[in-house]
Parts: C-alpha cells; sequence; structure tokens
C-alpha cells in the first residue's frame, strides 16, 4: 500500500490550454505611469486614479510580508505586465452574441458556456479574462429586482457614489503589502450591490480566467448588501500551464450592513505547478468582510489550485448579534503549498463565528491552517468554535495548523479543536473490498472528510467540486 | 467454487498460516472454528487480498486464480467478506457508498448503473427483508453504529452485492440475541444453490441457528479436522484441544 501511495504520478491540469486570443498590454514594470495608463484605460475619474497613487506611494515604504509558512523565490515587481487584455476587435459588444468568439470557446472549454449559462443554468455570470470583464450574463434580470451587477470598470461609471463610499472601507489601500499592490494597480473585478431588503433572486457567480503569460491579475471585487439584503456569491478561477510563477493578488470587500447576509463561495483553481514545482500561480489574496448588527457573512472556500496559496478570508464582527463563519478545505499536492485559514474579529455583543478548516496534504505538498480569533473588550457574549482537521495522503508531506487566539473579554466563550489523520487503510481496504478502486475510495473518503464544507457550498457546484477533488487527487494515490 | 491448496501467509517473522486445503463447493455453508491466534481472520484477510501478508500457495474461485488479483478485483468478481470490524468512514452517506459498491460490480458485469432513485427502492426493499431500520441509508458509513448495527449492515451489504462467495468473519461476535438472529437470518436468506459461504466464528452459538454443511477446524495455522454438523456437538462439549493437540502439540 505504502510504495504504491509513494507512486506520485504526474497530475494534470485539465485547464492548462492557452487561447491564442490578440492580447494588449502595457509595458512591463510598477510606477506612476503605468498606474496612471491602467486608470486611464478605464476611464476613471480623478479621485480614483489619486486613491491608486496614494496607494502605490505607500506600497514603496512596505516591505513584500515574508511570515507565512510557504517558501519561494524573490519575486521581481518590475518584470512582470500589470494590464493585458484581449484586443478590441471593434466596440465594445453590446450582448454575448457579439463577444468574441475565441473568448466565448475559451469558457465553453473550461464548462462556463457564457450563452447557455444565461439561457439554461439561472446563474448570472460575470467572466473575467486577464484583467478586464469580457461578459456579464442575467443582467436585466437582475435590474429588474435592482440589483447591481457588472464589472468593477463599469461600476466605477456607472455607480461612482457607491463605489466611492465602500472601495477600500474593509480592506484599506494600506492594510498590507499585497492589498496596497492591489489597490494601486488593479484593473477590474466584479461588483455587486443588492439594496435593502431585497434577497438577490439567483445565485451570482464571477469567472477567473489568467490567459496572458508574464502577467498578474489583480482583481478587485467589491460586495455591498444594503440592510437586510441577501445575496450568494461564487468565484471560480482557472490559468493556463506554464513554467513560470503568476502573481494574483486580489481584495475581495464584503459589506454586510445591519440584518443582511453574504454568503461567498471561492472554488480555486488556478494551475498548481508541475509535479517538480515549476510554474503555477503564486495566489496572495486578501478577503475580508465586515458585518452589521444580525448580519451574516458566510466564507466558504474550496481551495485545489495555485503553487502558493495565501490567503485568510476575514469577518470583521462590527455589530451585535452579528454571525461569520468560515468554511474551508484546502487540498495540496506535489509541490504546493498553501497557508491559509481565517479571522475573526469580534466587536459586537453577543457575535458568534465559527471555524471549519479542512487541510488535505499529498506528495511533497505542505499545508498550514492559520486564524485567529480576536474578542474585543466590548464583544459581550461573544462565541467562536473552531475545528481543523488535517488530512494526510503519503508520507513525505506536511500539515500545520497555528491557531492565534486572543481574548480581551473574560465573557467570552472560544472552543478550538483539531485533529490530523492519514487516510487509513483499514478504510481503504474495506472499500476496496466493495468493489471500489483505490483511487475511488481514496476520493470517497476524502469527499467524506470535507463533508461539513461542500454542505456549505450553493447545491449548482457541489457536484462540480466533488470532481474537482478527485481530479486534483488523481496521482495521489495509486 | 472456492479451491484453496497449500496456502500459507506470513506477516513479517511470523507464520501465520501454514498450508491450509480447504474446498467450499457452490450452495454449501462451511464453518471455520478454532481458538484464538488460530489464524481465522487471516485465512479471510488473504483471500480478500489485504495487504501484509506475504502469501504462497493457491486460492481459486471458480477456477479463476484470486492470488494475483487486487481485492476490487477480487470483490467484483463475486466475493464478499463481512468484516469482523466494519470500518467507519465519516461523512460518506450509507447509500451513496452501498450504490457506488453496486455499481462497481455492475460496472464489471457489464451492466448499467443503477440511478439514485432506483437504488433506494432496491436498497429499501432489501432492508425491509433484512429487517434493517431504512435510517441506516441516511447516516454515514458505521459512523455512531452499535456493533450490531454495523453488523446488519454487513448483512445488507451482502445482500445487495449478491456474491458468489461470501466470507463472514465472526460476524457473530459481540452480538446480542436479537441481532444475532438477524445476522441468522441474513445468511440463511442468502443460502442458494449458486452461492458458497464461510462462516468463520469461535463461538458454536450461531451454529444453533446456521446449520452448516461443514464444519472445519482451524489451529496453528492448519485445518486439523473437518466433518460435518456433529462436530460442532464435540466442540461444545470438549473445547477444541483434544482436536488440536497434534497441531500445537
Amino acid at each position: 500500500m505504502s510504495e504504491v501511495i509513494d507512486e506520485l504520478v504526474v497530475r494534470e491540469y485539465e485547464f492548462g490550454f492557452h487561447s491564442d486570443i490578440e492580447t494588449e498590454r502595457l509595458r512591463k514594470g510598477l510606477d506612476e505611469d503605468v498606474v496612471r495608463a491602467i486608470s486611464a484605460r478605464n476611464d476613471e475619474p480623478e479621485w480614483l486614479l489619486e486613491w491608486r497613487l496614494g496607494a502605490l506611494a505607500h506600497l514603496r515604504t512596505m516591505d513584500e510580508p515574508r511570515w507565512s509558512n510557504v517558501e519561494f523565490p524573490p519575486i521581481d515587481y518590475q518584470d512582470m505586465h500589470y494590464w493585458a487584455a484581449p484586443r478590441p476587435k471593434g466596440p465594445a459588444p453590446a450582448s454575448l452574441d457579439e463577444v468574441d468568439p475565441e473568448i466565448r470557446a475559451t469558457f465553453d472549454k473550461l464548462g462556463i458556456p457564457l450563452a447557455e449559462q444565461e439561457r439554461l443554468s439561472g446563474v448570472a455570470v460575470d467572466a473575467i479574462l486577464d484583467s478586464v470583464s469580457v461578459a456579464t450574463t442575467f443582467k436585466a434580470r437582475l435590474a429588474e429586482a435592482g440589483v447591481v451587477f457588472c464589472s468593477f470598470s463599469e461600476a466605477v461609471r456607472e455607480h461612482p457614489d457607491l463605489v466611492r463610499r465602500y472601495l477600500g472601507s474593509v480592506v484599506p489601500p494600506r492594510d498590507n503589502f499585497f492589498a496596497a499592490l492591489n489597490s494601486a494597480v488593479f484593473s477590474d473585478g466584479s461588483f455587486c450591490f443588492v439594496p435593502a431588503g431585497v434577497v438577490c433572486p439567483m445565485e451570482l457567480s464571477t469567472y477567473f480566467r489568467i490567459n496572458a503569460e508574464n502577467t498578474g491579475q489583480f482583481e478587485r471585487t467589491l460586495i455591498i448588501a444594503e440592510e437586510g439584503a441577501k445575496v450568494s456569491y461564487l468565484e471560480g478561477c482557472t490559468a493556463p500551464m506554464r513554467d513560470e510563477n503568476q502573481l494574483h493578488a486580489a481584495v475581495v470587500e464584503l459589506v454586510a450592513l445591519d440584518d443582511a447576509s453574504i454568503k461567498y463561495s471561492t472554488v480555486q483553481n488556478w494551475y498548481p505547478g508541475d509535479a517538480e514545482g515549476r510554474g503555477g500561480i503564486y495566489n496572495f489574496v486578501t478577503k475580508r468582510g465586515r458585518a452589521g448588527a444580525r448580519a451574516h457573512i458566510s466564507w466558504t472556500q474550496v481551495e485545489t489550485g495555485s503553487a502558493i496559496t495565501w490567503k485568510y478570508p476575514s469577518v470583521i464582527l462590527q455589530g451585535d448579534d452579528s454571525v461569520g463563519e468560515f468554511y474551508s478545505v484546502a487540498v495540496t499536492t506535489n509541490r504546493q503549498q498553501a497557508d491559509t485559514g481565517t479571522k475573526m474579529i469580534h466587536i459586537g455583543r453577543n457575535t458568534s463565528s465559527t471555524i471549519i478548516s479542512k487541510g488535505i496534504s499529498a506528495g511533497r505538498a505542505q499545508n498550514t491552517y492559520r486564524g485567529l480569533v480576536k474578542v474585543l473588550r466590548s464583544a459581550e457574549g461573544a462565541r467562536n468554535h473552531t475545528q481543523c482537521d488535517s488530512l494526510l495522503i503519503g508520507s513525505e508531506c506536511g500539515a500545520h495548523t497555528f491557531p492565534y487566539i486572543e481574548v480581551k473579554n473574560d465573557g467570552a466563550q472560544v472552543e478550538h479543536e483539531a485533529s490530523t489523520s492519514r487516510v487509513d487503510e483499514d478504510q481503504l481496504f474495506y472499500c476496496r473490498q466493495r468493489g471500489l478502486s483505490e483511487e475511488d475510495a481514496t476520493s470517497m473518503i476524502v469527499n467524506g472528510f470535507c463533508r461539513e464544507v461542500f454542505d456549505e457550498l450553493p447545491l449548482e457546484y457541489a457536484v462540480e467540486v466533488q470532481a474537482l477533488m478527485r481530479l486534483s487527487l488523481e496521482g495521489a494515490v495509486g | 467454487m472456492l479451491s484453496i491448496h497449500d496456502l500459507t501467509a506470513t506477516a513479517g517473522e511470523t507464520r501465520i498460516l501454514d498450508g491450509v486445503d480447504l474446498d467450499v463447493p457452490a450452495g454449501e455453508v462451511h464453518v471455520v472454528m478454532g481458538p484464538n491466534g488460530a489464524g481465522k481472520s487471516t485465512l479471510a484477510n488473504v483471500i480478500a487480498g489485504r495487504d501484509g501478508y506475504e502469501v504462497t500457495g493457491t486460492a481459486t474461485l471458480d477456477g479463476v486464480d484470486l492470488l494475483g488479483l487486487t481485492p476490487e478485483e477480487r470483490a467484483v468478481r463475486g466475493l464478499f467478506l463481512a468484516f469482523q470490524y466494519p470500518v467507519e468512514i465519516p461523512g460518506v452517506g450509507n447509500a451513496a457508498f452501498l450504490r457506488t459498491a453496486l455499481n462497481a460490480h455492475r460496472a464489471a458485469r457489464g451492466e448499467p448503473e443503477v440511478a439514485a432513485v432506483d437504488f433506494l427502492g432496491l436498497a429499501r426493499e432489501h432492508m425491509a427483508r433484512l429487517d434493517i431500520d431504512p435510517a441506516f441509508l441516511s447516516r454515514a458509513v458505521n459512523e455512531g453504529f452499535s456493533g450490531g448495527e454495523k453488523k446488519r449492515n454487513e448483512i445488507l451489504q451482502m445482500s445487495l452485492l449478491e456474491p458468489r462467495l461470501a466470507v463472514l468473519d465472526e460476524t457473530d461476535s459481540g452480538l446480542d440475541l436479537d441481532a444475532l438472529r438477524i445476522v441468522a437470518a441474513g445468511i440463511e436468506r442468502l443460502r442458494t444453490p449458486e452461492r458458497a459461504m464461510v462462516v468463520i466464528t469461535h463461538y458454536p452459538r450461531l451454529l444453533d441457528l446456521v446449520r452448516p454443511d461443514r464444519v472445519h477446524v482451524l489451529a496453528a495455522g492448519r485445518i486439523v479436522t473437518s466433518g460435518g454438523p456433529e462436530l460442532v456437538a464435540t466442540i461444545e462439549a470438549e473445547g477444541f484441544a483434544p482436536l488440536v493437540g497434534s497441531a500445537v502439540g
């Protein structure tokens, strides 16, 4: 058995193709001119340019953080492109039918047929290729409900007041190195606004695709749910297979006003690099939500891709009785590294948070859970429950858990449970005796291990995610 | 049906099976008894293909060499092992597990998969016949099951998968009388002219409920005595000692 596990086969990345789409790029390098050029491309107002330049000025005073439990060679921030886009073949498409067929074919290949998505599945999609949004579906139907769902650049043009009011209100440009970088050079992203009392009539999703080479992707997502509003949002990500590492430094801000509810799900499958650790995406992302009174913010993430995943979707539980949740599955195989977890900051009274993290490690991968539960003096009656489970496949991988707990209020209840286990030989033999192949058996056991997290995903994606998990672990056994 | 010849199994330095010969024709139920440490569970594990043993000799099912096959290949050719200690698989629904297992068997026979809806109907039928609570299906595989529930779940799986050869490894151990009756009834119900069964047990009490065609006594890794059902009475009266004396001698 063990020698079978050790015999690692190269994991094939299904989405590794590159599309031959004519691409426009800004020259390599990061400076004021590049920031000005990005801003000009998007026809941005002066205040936003100033905001970007402020972030860039601050970035220059900061050092790239190195405290995470991951290793990578120095990144030359001057040796990459900060903006790339499919070259427009005429005026902007007025409808999906006018979207460049090659771009549509790209998304078809990824299983995101934009046109069918619009007609059949009832999920609104914003498709982002490299730095720009290429299509958003279902806009009209959403508009009837008062929901705004569009690309970030469009929101800047059409809803500048909302953008100005909330941009950087949860993740300020000076928050951290990568947030400052993103604030200076972000190109596009998704914007969603659900007005007070409105329950968004369908699942929203954004599909991110990196296509161009030597290009970083820096998108910005801003979701605002006004008082009593409710929305569920899912993002998916893939990239071509390339030998060099590509940087993805996104910022996601969620604003849930009083009594609002935001459910944010991520299925991250960026290119993980090959079996020897060549290539792959560096996924350095800042995600945070701010919850008003009785508001509910729930992060669910399934992280299977990227050479390095470094992210901590967090909730600031500002309002009394607000609820924060973090459900995470992080899979690392071959040479992948993940340092991921969450921060739950309890400020309001009777705030509660739940953290369920499932880390799966195979090959020579390293998987780290890092989480902070912080209860301020004001957070009378705060409660947290944290459960961190790690599953190891094979003998050369690692699982690490770094829980940080800071409690300033005596009345708070904070629970932390952690476990580390291996895919059990007895379980495998039991499944195989019932006729399951070793790979099916492993996939079934791993899916069972992740059940509590998968149950939180929107139904539309549950099956897809199980298939993705299977694919991710292919070659990790047998 | 099952034909075992000169089977040995060694784990590390220890020889656990030391030349087992056993023939079980179709339609018969054979019982293998023996003292603790005789190698009964090892015999079951080696037939099913568990890792961790160095194995010599032959074991064939319907003329097919079992020892060259993976555990799953043996399973889909009709070999079923009811485990002494059924394993818990947290988060995996019993229904999904059983359906996946059934479909693996069907795929090997070139039959189409059973859809989820049809499977539920089929499973409920089997459960009703075996007097098993339908709530079994919505629970995770063996998770939080009592000892008796786990064993009943094994019988349910056996019933659904309809094996050619079923090996029951101390399925009766740790059961109260009610559970024992359900297990015994399951065995009796699955007794058909096409199917063979090997019932491994430490206790004669199961044999009040299941009537074997042949009884074998395994001691120190060998079959030391074989006989008809009357052998059970001898064991009950005198224990294993007189029968195994020469083997452990």
